[in-house]
């Protein structure tokens, strides 16, 4: 027998932490999903493994999509922080951007992650030119440093205004704190995020001191009760950006874990997608309390420059762009006082839950809508928390909050509830799409999480989506994601200048620069890579303007030309406003590149069913479901045991242990090769692929 | 037709995301950062007769909101007397005094066609650069006239059945400092309106023009029905409630706004006939903005409400022709945004006294159009403009939000490093101002210190602001917060404008600053009832000054930071 070679994907989620494993010697694969532990994840973490795996010795790889991070700025339990910065400016961080947290009603907060007495500043001053026009003051550096620590700092941020034009006051006192301070949780801003923007800056270089302590630690103790038993290999972390980083890496940038969960997800769902064909799909991740998209386009996710934790809280480096609405199985539906019917975006969450949960709550919800119309199975309930569902609880909630008050039957006023919740789900597939300049006729909706394949029928049919592609283990697909990512490190540079004022082939020289020395970090990983790929983009504008779009070039063997880089500009603004603006110059604000090592890619068919058999031996029952206005029977299958190729026309229900999947009347679904769903329009209309 | 209830509700959700992007299509396109960065922009859907607003976008300018009625109904007034509307037409105009708000506020107006009849309009309004006028920026405290403020356009067609008209946008261009960011602006409001056109066509093919007329009919009555229940939960009675601008820039004498509130059988009657008449300078506003100011202080305060005209329907307005609140052409009215955030001032005031727990204390009231102009070495023009943020009102949920927006706006201050790259100043402070926030059992958000030091050789500075001479005042027991200050060095030492916060052509040169110290928010409650421990942590914070915290909440801190209770019980039982 070959000895086994396992690559490990662990994501760690709020309720369940879901282990993929993978043996590369053999190309098989098991999951598993574990209880995830509160206070320490890694605990959680190791035992999910250990299920599975004998000795830990046979594992080469551990790749985890962490909530460590993101936990802890929700939660407000990083580090007490010290922010060293230039005198006058100790409140960037509070002041933010002027802004405020909702639109209507002036009732909002904002409390800093660091105290205003933890906030000093020191002399040192350096012009938007780049010019120092005082030297910083390093004694006073290591004074504020000394006292901070005194106070009870664990870690340190350094922060002076235009750093992102010269960092050199920056870096000595950077030095200078390093120096006195006694562990290594020491922020330089720029080296963090060398943009122009002080609020941004400071707050994503604030934010990574602040998780550096916490995140590191756990990460020590993951890397110790591995190596405990015997493992041997290499820890990788999943990022924001959907690559991974090596341990030591996410070590110095934690803040690039803040939606290392989700990102995997995304990550996951293109390499099922384009296995299976998809080069388009959006991701649908339905929970209890959000519904999250995001759009996948030509096999690449799109990826948002900055996202906000909460109100104040930014992080601005390369994320997978994820849309959430408050649209999820817990969101209660209501009638407001005009008489319109709402849902959300308040939610029963899990606890209490929907009321068919029976645990309190009286409110009706999504998940009570699709219980009183016969979608999901109230004696097989999902998660394994509850023995059944309670469906006269859901059938009164409806009635007394819904039914009565807009004149509907329960059953009308629940398909009300669903048109609705669809709807919305609707518009965040349009945001992302049609809003975005895609058409939605050629992309699929990939459904993942415990909810999606309920609603996924129906949002074909709402924003008229080329099919739904639900993939074989929807629990699963983080875990997933972490095994197949690529590593990925992003680099931004501000520039400021005309593009005719611009050197282009110095800077392309500079450029390149960076992505050699950017590589390093990935030959450093020992990780083996296919290949390595780099990316260059520019954000560029007409001069005047302060929002930039996005231009990518190639870095040619010749060097960069100025010219080069005007018609890349012309053809991407056209794209994205439909008109070119004459005689106005055109600015290159910042450079950014992406060094991507390609990891060897997961062979999707160690997902084809085995021995599955035809349609109509997984055919369990039929249930009484409601829909377009009306009662009739659907067949209930069994989805693992449906063989390649099986066929099965709605209505029908689909259930495995992590999801239920609802083909609604008019659609067709049909098992491909990877043991995927494909659900389309019965009338045969092709499109999708 | 009869509507179903989702329909209705499904329809709601996608007439606002088509608002939503018309938004989103400007602030992205738009050339100047009082659009991009500050989103002083809206855009919404209209109804075809009246031109009430039916929709508005979420992310647009709030005062906007009530506004753009007025201004879709001046086109089909002029359209009227014109020949008609046409498909294809797009109408352009700034004119204040049919439209409301001031000449920097450029609108577009489209009609939506189907079956050859006006189905509906979709409107565009931004802050543009500079219109002309005496003043860069064009915010002139010392306007007379609306001639010296900028152009003045009345609703003519910037495309006429679909062919566009160069000889408009050449007026236009040749009347700014800026022609550039205008073209820009200008198209990037043609963008947004094609886009709503697509938008509104391809909702209207999948529902049939019957629904959508209908949902829109239904969206309007139910908004009155909203507003009606919120109104029916407020005790019958009138409340008043009065507040200051402090002069208008040429005479310096206070204003008065008045305001008797009334509630009487489901019904509100905002009456304003107690207040100041029509004065020289430039804080007037037309009906139309002080309708809008109505409508944006009481969404703030019943946030349920929609954007949409039914909001309006049992509310009653008392406004005196030629006053202050009311006031004709050629009466200038550039300062609007003061004006009209007195408006919400005193409504917030009032409606502490019949709705405490819905009140917010004032906010800092005033939005600091500061202005420096001047030429490079090079002999090239510069202009930074720049609006300044401040503290919000305590409210019954809490302390007020240091350092935020104007209630009447959105908008984001651009970062200091982007103005230091783009303008020859540099900021030496940037920075909370402690002992802004109106003291109280919730006290009043910090206002902020700016300071500017001019690095070429010379510049003009342009300052319009308030709150100079009447603090923002808080409620319901609560102290006012600190007034805005405004100082600058010249070569003989420091000055303070003698209109506290208005003045024109300051002149400075290299090395001189600037110094705006703008108000927090007031406070909400009576300031002997804050937790003490709250007071301490303030004052250890530096937000509250040690000796602030024993004058205004009778709580004495010591140097160390320990709270000295027996000094506080002491404090506290004789000022109680």
């Amino acid at each position: 027998m070959t000895k086994p070679a396992y690559a490990i994907g662990v994501d760690v989620g709020g309720t369940f932490t879901d282990v993929f494993i993978l043996d590369e010697a053999t190309g098989t694969i098991a999951t598993a999903k574990v209880p995830s532990t509160r206070g320490d994840q890694s605990r959680g973490f190791v035992e999910g493994i250990s299920g599975s795996v004998a000795d830990f010795g046979d594992i080469r790889t551990v790749v985890h999509g962490t909530t460590v991070g993101t936990n802890a700025l929700l939660e407000r339990k990083g580090a007490r922080t010290g922010i060293i910065t230039t005198e006058g400016f100790r409140d960037v961080l509070e002041m933010r951007r002027r802004d405020r947290p909702t639109t209507w009603g002036l009732k909002g907060s904002f409390t800093p992650v660091v105290d205003r007495r933890d906030r000093v500043e020191v002399s040192e001053r350096v012009l938007a030119d780049g010019t120092v026009m005082e030297a910083v003051d390093l004694d006073a550096v290591r004074s504020r440093a000394r006292a901070l620590l005194e106070s009870g700092c664990q870690s340190a941020c350094v922060f002076f205004i235009n750093g992102y034009a010269n960092s050199a006051n920056e870096a000595l006192a950077v030095e200078a704190v390093r120096s006195v301070w006694p562990n290594p949780y020491v922020t330089a801003a720029t080296e963090i995020l060398p943009e122009i923007r002080e609020f941004e800056r400071l707050s994503t270089a604030t934010l990574n001191a602040y998780l550096q302590p916490v995140v590191s630690s756990y990460l020590e103790r993951l890397e110790r009760s591995l190596a405990d038993r015997g493992f041997k290999g290499d820890i990788l972390i999943v990022q924001s950006n959907g690559g991974v980083m090596s341990v030591d890496t996410a070590k110095r940038y934690p803040v690039r874990t803040a939606l290392s969960g989700p990102a995997a997800g995304v990550i996951a769902a293109t390499a099922i997608a384009q296995a299976a064909g998809f080069a388009n799909i959006i991701t649908c991740d339905m929970g209890g309390t959000s519904f999250d998209v995001s759009l996948v386009a030509g096999g690449q996710a799109a990826l948002a420059a900055q996202t906000s934790i909460d109100f104040g809280l930014v992080v601005r480096t390369p994320m997978i762009e994820i849309t959430t609405i408050g649209a999820g199985g817990g969101s209660i539906a209501w009638v407001d006082s005009s008489g319109l019917l709402q849902v959300g975006p308040e939610s029963a969450g899990s606890d209490p839950g929907p009321a068919c949960y029976g645990l309190g709550n009286a409110r009706p919800t999504v998940t009570d809508a699709n219980v009183v119309l016969g979608r999901i199975n109230a004696e097989r309930p999902i998660g394994g928390k509850l023995a059944r569902l309670d469906v006269q609880a859901a059938r009164a909630a409806i009635e007394a909050e819904i039914a009565s008050p807009l004149g509907l039957g329960i059953e009308d006023a629940a398909e009300a509830i669903l048109k609705l919740a669809t709807a919305k789900m609707a518009g965040a597939i349009r945001l992302v799409s049609i809003e975005k300049g895609h058409d939605p006729a050629r992309f699929a909706a990939m459904p993942f999480g415990g909810g999606g394949g309920l609603h996924t029928g129906a949002l074909i049919k709402e924003v008229g989506l080329g099919s739904a592609l639900v993939p074989r283990f929807p629990g699963v697909t983080s875990a997933l994601g972490c095994v197949v990512a690529d590593m990925r490190h992003d680099r931004v540079q501000t520039v400021n200048r005309l593009l005719d004022q611009i050197d282009a082939a110095a800077l392309g020289e500079e450029m390149a620069a960076v992505a050699r020395n950017t590589s390093k970090l990935l030959a450093e990983s020992g990780v083996a890579f296919e290949r390595i790929d780099e990316l260059y983009e520019f954000d560029m504008l007409y001069v005047g303007q302060t929002h930039t779009v996005t231009v990518k070039v190639e870095m040619p063997q010749g060097g960069l030309t100025r010219e080069a880089i005007a018609a890349r500009f012309d053809a991407a603004y056209l794209e994205a406003y439909g008109r070119l603006l004459e005689n106005i110059p055109r600015r290159v604000m910042n450079y950014r590149i992406a060094v991507i090592g390609r990891r060897r890619k997961l062979d999707m068919t160690v997902f084809a069913p085995v021995d599955g058999r035809p349609a109509r031996d997984c055919l369990i029952g039929t249930r009484r479901i409601f829909a377009d206005g009306r009662f009739m029977d659907a067949g209930v299958y069994e989805r693992l045991a449906l063989e390649s190729g099986a066929q099965i026309e709605g209505p029908a229900l689909l259930e495995q242990p992590d999801t239920t999947i609802f083909v609604d009347p008019g659609l067709v679904a049909r098992v491909d090769a990877f043991g995927n769903l494909v659900i389309r329009s019965a009338g045969g209309a092709s499109g999708g692929k | 037709m009869t509507l179903d209830p989702v329909t209705l509700a499904i329809m709601k959700g996608r007439l606002e995301q088509i608002a939503d992007e018309m938004d989103a299509t400007l602030f992205r396109s738009a050339f100047n950062p009082i659009i991009a960065e500050a989103h002083d922009a809206s855009h919404g859907i209209y109804e075809a007769g009246t031109g009430d607003t039916l929709v508005q976008g979420k992310s647009g300018l709030p005062i906007f909101v009530g506004v753009m009625a007025f201004a879709v109904k001046a086109v089909i007034d002029k359209a009227a007397r014109q020949g008609g509307i046409n498909e294809g037409d797009v109408w352009i105009f700034n004119d204040p005094y049919d439209g409301g708000t001031h000449l920097s506020d450029f609108r577009l107006v489209k009609p939506v066609f189907v079956d050859g009849a006006v189905f509906c309009f979709l409107a565009s309004v931004g802050h543009w650069h500079d219109v002309g006028g005496n003043v860069p920026g064009n915010y002139n405290p010392v306007a007379r006239e609306c001639f010296q403020e900028g152009m003045l356009i009345p609703p003519v067609k910037l495309y006429d059945k679909g062919e566009f008209r160069q000889d408009i946008v050449d007026i236009l261009s040749a009347n700014s400092r800026l022609p550039l960011s205008l073209y820009g602006d200008l198209n990037g409001q043609i963008n947004a309106l094609e886009l709503g056109e697509r938008r509104m066509h391809a909702l209207i093919a999948e529902y049939g023009a019957a629904t959508v007329a209908a949902c829109l009919a239904e969206l309007k009555s139910r908004a009155a029905q909203m507003m009606r229940a919120q109104i029916a939960r407020l005790p019958p009675g009138t409340v008043s409630a009065e507040d200051f601008l402090d002069n208008d820039g040429i005479v310096d004498q206070p204003l008065k706004i008045a305001l008797d509130l009334t509630i009487d059988n489901g019904r509100m009657v905002i009456d304003f006939t107690r207040s100041s008449p029509a004065c020289a300078g430039p804080v007037n506003i037309s009906r139309a903005t002080t309708i809008a100011a109505c409508y944006v202080a009481l969404k703030h305060i019943f946030g349920e409400v929609p954007a949409n005209a039914g909001v309006l329907e049992p509310v009653e307005f008392k406004i005196a022709e030629d006053s202050l609140l009311s006031v004709r052409a050629p009466k200038p009215v550039g300062g609007y945004t003061e004006t009209i955030l007195r408006l919400i001032d005193v409504i917030f005031q009032a409606m502490a006294k019949i709705a405490p727990q819905e009140a917010m204390a004032c906010a800092y009231g005033t939005i600091n159009a500061l202005s420096l102009a001047g030429y490079r070495a090079n002999g090239q023009r510069w202009v930074m403009f720049s609006f300044f943020g401040g503290g919000h009102g305590g409210h019954a949920n809490g302390d007020g939000l240091n350092h935020g927006n104007a209630p009447i706006s959105t908008a984001t201050i651009p970062p200091l490093e982007i103005l230091e790259a783009a303008y020859p100043v540099r900021f030496t402070q940037w920075a909370l101002r402690p002992d802004s926030g109106g003291a109280g059992r919730h006290r009043g958000g910090l206002g902020a210190i700016y300071e500017i030091e001019l690095l070429e050789k010379e510049a003009d500075v342009f300052l319009f602001g308030e709150r100079g001479r009447f603090a923002p005042p808080g409620i319901l027991g609560g102290l006012c917060a600190a007034a805005n200050r405004f100082t600058y060095q010249q070569a003989d030492g420091g000055h303070e404008p003698p209109m506290a916060s208005k003045m024109v052509g300051i002149h400075i040169e290299r090395g001189q600053r600037l110094r705006l110290e703008t108000p927090g928010g007031g406070g909400y409650g009576d300031p002997l009832e804050r937790d003490p421990q709250q007071v301490r942590r303030d004052v250890m914070l530096g937000l509250v000054s040690p000796a602030k915290a024993l004058e205004d909440y009778g709580v004495a801190v010591s140097g160390s930071g320990a709270l000295d209770e027996a000094a506080t019980r002491a404090k506290r039982g004789q000022t109680a």
